[in-house]
């Protein structure tokens, strides 16, 4: 489904804070009610526009968390001490709140069901955020298919968190790949780990896109969104597996955050 | 509106990271992009004047943090695009790109 009608021109709209969840002690997601949003396509992302009372604008991009068919539109903010936005969308805003933002914006990295697949997905940090619309989006539009449709669009996750308890989304991922077998989500943690953890605990490397992604040959679709040394090195080394690099699509953020 | 021009300066994606952030990607030119054109031009695709290797528009370089965009060539860091906003007008320097092939809209 197209996002916008043909000629439409991306405006700035009025949102307003319906909910605001916590989802880790550095990460809020917040629900907005967006009068007028034309629909969006999962990975697409929006530009939030704040203006101080002395008329001072200032802009930043967040992806879009929610899925197409989802009544609110959801954004998930990680909170940056240093950051001259995010703790205020994190700390400050209250349901009720206004604010400025404009879009669906993007259109290169985008997954939607015709798009076909299998899917890898690899995430580090708030890189799960675009990757989660497309989980929510898969879910929710094969809410009544069988397994055989679920089977081609079958979905590997490689999340990689600094701690358990930064996993965004914990919860929630782990209740979709319970009820869907033909969904895996698998974590990697960098920094801590639980006593009885048993899964990776390194940073993602060749070693572990060898073993979890889907074979080049079954032509996966690859999304790949998170810090720029983690989708560098990653789009590099699935390239280097044999995927095609048209298949291979990236998102990155800020070179110097802390790596995950 | 001497204040617009600030907007879009230091476009980040997901995090809103901004001034540490120094290479992007081509969907952070996106919003700026949108501003200008009508269809999406990160699905699109740009020919580089330095290497003349086709790609995506939505996987060159970004950098946003200074007074304009400069987007730029992964393969040889080669300049395809500069766009730069003023109060009036904005100001687009294509010359590092032999050609840009963008789908209508659908």
């Amino acid at each position: 489904m197209s996002a916008a009608p043909v000629g439409a021109r991306i405006e700035w709209r009025v949102a307003k804070v319906l909910e605001v969840v916590p989802e880790t002690p550095r990460t809020r997601t917040l629900l907005f009610d967006v009068p007028g949003w034309p629909g969006h396509r999962a990975g697409q992302h929006v530009d939030v526009r704040l203006t101080a009372e002395d008329g001072y604008q200032t802009e930043r991009s967040y992806s879009i968390a929610s899925a197409p068919k989802d009544p609110k539109l959801a954004l998930t903010v990680e909170r940056l001490d240093d950051g001259e936005v995010s703790p205020y969308l994190t700390d400050e805003l209250h349901p009720g709140d206004v604010l400025e933002l404009r879009g669906p914006i993007g259109g290169y990295f985008v997954w939607e069901i015709t798009t076909g697949g299998p899917l890898f997905l690899v995430g580090g940090g708030s890189g799960i955020v675009p990757l989660m619309a497309m989980i929510r989006h898969r879910h929710s539009s094969l809410a009544a298919e069988n397994g055989e449709a679920r089977k081609k669009l079958r979905t590997r996750l490689l999340y990689s968190s600094r701690g358990w308890d930064e996993v965004i989304y914990r919860d929630e991922l782990a209740a979709l790949a319970g009820k869907d077998p033909t969904l895996e989500v698998i974590h990697t943690l960098t920094r801590s780990a639980p006593p009885d953890w048993k899964g990776f605990r390194r940073r993602i490397d060749r070693a572990m896109l060898a073993e979890t992604a889907w074979p080049a040959d079954e032509s996966p679709r690859v999304f790949v969104c998170g810090p720029t040394p983690l989708v560098e090195s990653v789009a590099g080394t699935m390239v280097d597996l044999g995927h095609p690099p048209a298949l291979v699509k990236t998102e990155r953020f800020g070179p110097t955050g802390s790596p995950t | 509106m001497s204040k617009a021009s600030k907007q879009s300066m230091d476009q980040t994606v997901t995090s809103g990271r901004s001034l540490d952030s120094l290479r992007l990607d081509g969907n952070a030119a996106a919003g700026m992009l949108s501003e200008i054109f009508a269809p999406d031009l990160t699905a699109g695709e740009a020919k580089c004047a330095g290497c003349g290797k086709t790609r995506t528009i939505g996987t060159l370089h970004v950098y946003a943090h200074g007074m304009g965009m400069v987007v730029r060539c992964p393969g040889c860091d080669g300049v395809i695009l500069r766009v730069a906003r003023t109060p009036t007008r904005f100001w687009i320097d294509a010359r590092g790109a032999i050609s840009i092939a963008i789908a209508p809209e659908s």
